[in-house]
């Protein structure tokens, strides 16, 4: 199953290496990474998105902790956030009637004609990964010449923010079934 | 007061309260040499390879608690430390590596010994860093000591050019607190965890503890022995445990794991309750995790979360200083009785004893050396009180099962990494931090050859060592897997050695050889009567084999056992078949 993510890391030289290389050593898969500053200065913030086996959510939070350098990880992918993707597409629109196409499908989406040219069109869509994917389905009626996209990012809803989680108390939480009454030493991935 | 980035180097290492560094010059780490020449309160021991400068800091670290130094240069220098940081990493131990780089501008370039050092190092390092500023080197010295000895300890390194040694600043010792809100060091349990824990405890009529490195490292040794006192607890250690309970004492069942005591594993497959004591359910440990310990509840007790629910999942897990948690749990402990139990395990380890080859041989005496003797009488010779240090393979395993020790920090191995090499030069290492111990090298040939380049090292400084080694002129280990696993196909095993008796006698250091039973006494008293560095070479039978074995990733209670006597068919004619 697909696991979204969240660290915040220490704004320095090398964070970024020791994140990836943690997800390489470890033979987890990473389908999209986005790394970005906050509005601290001193943090950034690092979205991944990564294939692995129900339990394994857990392990990876752990082993990120472990890096010096990670403040705070979260893994949200079962809490309610709000995600987004951000795609460029270039189109070939060598006449008049393609370019009104273009532009008939970007207002139809809710995308962005940002750069036209004689012979091609650049059109932008943020969304959920699925408007995004589905987006581009639609663009393949042109020719698409070049592409890009950012991968995830993620922002949990509601009023708790990760720079307000405890981080001291949530980071050494071990599971204790007993408490919760149950017998069983299933992780939640929550 | 202005001084270099190389004096600074020194000026916060004294503060770090280091008197003894390894290291090995060169081109890019030459200012902190030059700079050494002014702070003789240090010493500097200069091994003959990197490699084994990691080693004798390993030894030096696990052996007095401190933080061990090593330095080296850029390029090959740094590339030589990888492996002993990685067995550091592995086996939790404090180091700090100081490496030289080239000058700021020239990092990139490909210039003369330039290696991305703190990129080699990543995943065997703790934390790592590149100090660009010579005003960043105090504080990041400070921040590397705190890192390598808090929490669960690992190496570290800080690698700096040469230009950011050059620079004189105005010094200023950083007193104010580390900035690292990403690292926190556990300590005391929640009171629910503590509480979940106590209702399992109160609850088991078979618990078992598996006592761990973690022991030794959080100084945890009287609180265990008073936890299993109290709840009659038998007790089970890791290779790296031993020393954290005493051997000798009733409720221990000795070494868990693939050439650990049949009984202790048995206990642990046959347990309801198993207290997994700052250990990480190593797979030498664990074997088949499916079906490990299948009736058990596991409380598991450990400095590191990530080691939680990594390999075995527990029902209590608490993350904390073992120290501390055992401190909370003692006073709530009711007094167990667990009779049953313990006689069952009794019953196991009589079984033990009567596959021993020790009683066997005593009983049928075939006028060959056994490894085992060697170890048994280096046992009986020193007491037990000596401080050993093993290296890789089927004689650390036999140091494992013949050497009981009582004292903590007595036994230093590689376990983890299982480094061959680690042995003769973590003994030096240990006997500089301890001078007063008797320190005995306990290595194989195999091991032994790797970095024997140290007896040099040795020799220059005459460390007191005795290095014993089991020689079969093979890699015994390797061997035993091809006679059980790759039948009996000996690809690349044997070993056609040097006399190590001149080998030593080239270094000026006092060697002997023995061959039989009846030598290994007057041979050791002759070694521990010596100052300086000794050598024995303990010439052993080829085709031995260590019992009990559990085969990799087979059930813990499927070991291989060396029969009984009413169980070997030709036992008469070859009592110590094997």
């Amino acid at each position: 199953m697909k696991h979204t993510l969240i660290c915040l890391v220490e704004n320095k030289p090398g964070v970024l290496n020791r994140v990836v290389s943690l997800f390489r050593r470890r033979n987890f898969n990473m389908d999209s990474l986005t790394v970005g500053r906050t509005h601290n200065p001193d943090i950034s913030r690092i979205t991944v998105v990564m294939e692995a086996e129900p339990g394994d959510g857990k392990k990876v939070v752990m082993m990120l902790y472990k890096l010096i350098d990670v403040i705070e990880v979260q893994d949200v992918t079962n809490i309610p956030t709000i995600n987004r993707d951000l795609a460029l597409v270039k189109v070939r629109t060598p006449d008049a009637y393609a370019r009104n196409a273009v532009t008939d499908l970007c207002y139809e989406r809710g995308a962005r004609l940002v750069d036209i040219g004689p012979e091609v069109t650049i059109v932008e869509l943020a969304g959920a990964e699925e408007s995004v994917e589905s987006f581009v389905e639609a663009l393949h009626q042109f020719e698409i010449v070049e592409m890009v996209r950012t991968g995830r990012v993620s922002m949990g809803r509601g009023i708790r923010t990760m720079e307000q989680r405890d981080y001291k108390s949530t980071r050494f939480a071990a599971y204790v079934p007993s408490v919760n009454g149950g017998g069983s030493a299933e992780h939640d991935d929550e | 007061m202005k001084l270099t980035g190389a004096e600074i180097v020194w000026e916060c290492l004294l503060r770090e309260g280091v008197d003894l560094v390894f290291g090995y010059p060169g081109g890019a780490i030459l200012p902190i040499y030059d700079a050494l020449t002014k702070y003789p309160q240090i010493r500097h021991v200069l091994p003959r390879h990197e490699q084994g400068g990691t080693h004798m800091a390993e030894g030096y670290a696990r052996a007095t608690g401190k933080v061990g130094v090593m330095l080296a240069t850029s390029g090959p220098g740094a590339t030589n430390l990888v492996t002993g940081l990685a067995n550091a990493m592995m086996d939790s131990s404090p180091l700090v590596a100081i490496t030289g780089q080239v000058p700021l501008g020239a990092i990139g370039s490909d210039a003369f010994q330039e290696t991305d050092v703190t990129g080699c190092t990543l995943p065997v390092t703790k934390h790592s860093y590149l100090v660009t500023r010579t005003e960043d080197i105090a504080y990041t010295i400070r921040e590397a000591f705190h890192i390598a000895r808090t929490g669960r300890p690992g190496p570290v390194l800080v690698d700096i050019p040469k230009d950011v040694q050059n620079k004189v600043i105005e010094f200023h010792y950083p007193e104010d607190e580390l900035r690292l809100p990403g690292y926190n060091v556990p300590g005391k349990a929640h009171p629910k965890e503590i509480e979940a824990a106590l209702d399992l405890i109160h609850s088991a009529k078979r618990p078992l503890i598996l006592a761990g490195h973690g022991v030794l490292m959080s100084g945890a040794m009287d609180e265990i022995r008073s936890f299993a006192e109290i709840t009659q607890t038998p007790v089970a250690l890791t290779l790296l445990g031993k020393g954290g309970f005493p051997e000798n004492h009733p409720l221990c069942v000795g070494m868990m794991g693939m050439h650990g005591t049949a009984a202790a594993n048995q206990a642990i497959q046959q347990a309801d309750l198993l207290l997994a004591f700052g250990m990480r359910f190593d797979d030498r440990v664990t074997g088949n995790l499916k079906t490990y310990s299948p009736d058990s509840k596991k409380i598991h007790v450990e400095i590191d979360p990530s080691e939680i629910n990594k390999n075995v999942k527990v029902d209590v897990g608490i993350v904390g200083d073992l120290k501390m948690v055992l401190r909370q749990l003692l006073p709530k402990l009711q007094t167990g009785q667990h009779q049953e139990w313990i006689g069952q395990i009794r019953d196991w380890e009589e079984d033990t004893s009567e596959r021993d080859i020790l009683l066997r041989l005593a009983a049928h005496p075939d006028g060959k050396l056994w490894a085992a003797q060697v170890i048994a009488e280096l046992f009986r010779c020193t007491e037990g009180k000596a401080l050993t240090v093993s290296d890789v393979g089927q004689h650390q395993m036999l140091e494992a099962q013949y050497y009981p020790h009582t004292r903590p920090h007595s036994l230093l191995t590689s376990g983890g990494l299982g480094t061959m090499g680690f042995g003769m030069p973590a003994a030096i290492g240990a006997k500089l931090g301890r001078p007063d111990e008797e320190v005995w090298a306990i290595v194989g040939d195999g091991g032994f050859q790797m970095t024997l380049t140290e007896l040099g090292t040795a020799m220059q400084e005459h460390v007191s060592i005795n290095i014993a080694i089991i020689n079969n002129s093979f890699l015994g280990m390797v061997r035993q897997w091809q006679e059980f696993f790759y039948e009996e196909r000996y690809q690349s095993t044997p070993l056609k050695n040097p006399d190590f008796v001149k080998l030593a006698a080239a270094y000026d250091i006092p060697a002997r050889r023995v061959s039989t039973k009846e030598e290994i006494e007057e041979a050791v008293q002759w070694a521990r009567s010596i100052d300086g560095p000794t050598l024995i070479e303990f010439v052993v039978v080829q085709n031995d084999i260590v019992y009990p074995m559990v085969p990799a990733g087979a059930d813990l209670h499927a070991m291989i056992r060396r029969p009984k006597p009413s169980e070997s068919p030709d036992f008469e004619n070859n009592p110590t078949a094997i």
